[in-house]
């Protein structure tokens, strides 16, 4: 039996950074794959709250929220670190972590679904976000430094998963002549080999996007 | 070289007594600016960009934003009383149910604030079964730190602060005595704490403060 699992779907991003943090701690694994509409009896006892998926169960005990997990695994772990050692760094990291989740995921995903006239102004948005970003990466390689980091692992999702939602949203959000550091450090990212190797297909993420885009639309449908 | 601390703040923003009191409980000096939001200071928007919110803390010149990353931030880098607990599970719990706090059962408490009547109902359901899981989390210790308050007692310390309040002007029974025995007696014996009970803003301009909020919130409701 493993000392480790990880609950979680191949496609979702918040997954894919425990995948992506327990590689390159060099942590063995049993990964569990959930079916979101018909959710296992495990996952609904080890998040009762959310429901939701990664679970990181350690020896049977469940620690939840991507960016906790995150934390926990480096705390537990303690070679190949990922949050830097100086407070003043982490609490940096831990900002753009919490700004990432809270602004530029929701306002990307705002930009997939809009339509229209509001479309035009939620991709103005998302875009205002990735400013951020850019000038945060500029002159460096990767948001850890020299090697990939906790901060590294929070923005992958940028790389595959923005070029899917992109896809399914009709439009261009990381336009390379706009963000020409970040464009170039999602190269440099999925070029790292623990990360390379975990990287679903892109037609997985795709579809997995456009699911969840129609379920949203089916439910406001069905409201109004 | 002298420590150069600074707060900005509010008289009465609950995010920012998390850091009054994190800072009291460690002994620390430092001079607090109280910002009026309403016409937010030039320091405010350089130390904070992004947000353009309190708390800031400023440690030798260099800003820190967001409460909870500012409670991780004082605990690890002055390590007399520990906020937060050693053991990495610990650990990991004590963020999940803080963020908990701040995303569900915040906005819940919020919606119960902003609606009345009928469609004050579901908010009210709502927010009672997000307050479940905190009595849970109180069996058989007097903290949720434990013996002594800890972060996760200074993160839920708003409910401490601003619920009774809320309770008053609505004429509202939300965290019943009966159904919430454990999170009532923490309630009382947080803001009895000599070091808490300092920095606790007045009771009747909160009151104030609330009430007014209430009604405007009551009227745009109606307007629409």
């Amino acid at each position: 039996m493993s000392e480790v699992k990880l609950l979680g779907t191949q496609s979702s991003f918040p997954c894919a950074r425990i995948i992506w943090a327990l590689k390159l701690k060099e942590v063995e694994y049993e990964f569990i794959e959930e079916d979101l509409f018909n959710k296992s009896p495990l996952l609904l006892k080890m998040n009762p709250v959310y429901k939701k998926v990664p679970v990181l169960i350690h020896i049977d005990k469940p620690v939840v929220e991507s960016l906790v997990i995150l934390e926990y695994i480096d705390e537990t772990w303690k070679h190949n670190p990922l949050l830097p050692e100086d407070p003043y760094e982490r609490a940096t990291a831990r900002f753009w972590a919490k700004f990432v989740d809270e602004k530029c995921v929701l306002s990307a995903w705002e930009a997939v679904k809009s339509e229209g006239e509001n479309k035009k102004k939620a991709i103005e948005t998302a875009q205002e976000m990735f400013e951020h970003l850019e000038k945060q990466i500029a002159g460096k390689k990767y948001f850890g430094g020299e090697k990939i980091g906790y901060l590294d692992l929070v923005i992958g999702w940028t790389s595959l998963w923005l070029n899917a939602m992109e896809e399914v949203g009709g439009m261009k959000l990381l336009v390379p002549e706009k963000f020409p550091s970040l464009s170039e450090w999602t190269q440099n990212f999925i070029r790292v080999p623990a990360i390379q190797d975990s990287l679903p297909p892109l037609e997985n993420v795709v579809n997995y996007f456009q699911v969840g885009l129609n379920y949203l639309r089916s439910l406001s449908a069905n409201k109004s | 070289m002298a420590e150069e601390l600074k707060l900005f703040r509010t008289w009465s923003s609950p995010f920012a007594l998390r850091i009054v009191h994190a800072l009291k409980i460690k002994g620390l000096e430092y001079e607090t600016i109280f910002e009026d939001l309403s016409n937010k200071s030039d320091s405010l928007l350089q130390y904070n960009p992004i947000h353009k919110k309190v708390p800031v803390l400023v440690h030798n010149g260099k800003p820190i934003c967001e409460s909870l990353v500012i409670l991780e931030y004082v605990d690890e880098t002055w390590k007399q009383c520990p906020l937060l607990p050693r053991d990495p599970y610990e650990k990991a719990k004590a963020r999940f149910w803080a963020k908990f706090g701040d995303d569900k059962l915040f906005s819940s408490i919020w919606n119960v604030f902003t609606t009345q009547g009928k469609e004050q109902e579901e908010p009210i359901a709502a927010a009672v079964q997000n307050l479940k899981p905190i009595e849970e989390l109180l069996k058989e210790k007097k903290f949720f730190g434990g013996e002594t308050i800890g972060y996760l007692d200074i993160a839920f310390g708003w409910t401490a602060n601003i619920i009774s309040i809320l309770e008053e002007i609505m004429n509202l029974n939300l965290v019943d005595e009966e159904k919430f025995p454990l999170l009532s007696a923490w309630m009382q014996n947080f803001s009895n704490d000599p070091v808490i009970k300092e920095c606790w803003p007045p009771r009747d301009k909160m009151i104030v403060k609330f009430q007014v909020m209430r009604e405007k919130y009551l009227k745009a409701v109606v307007s629409q």
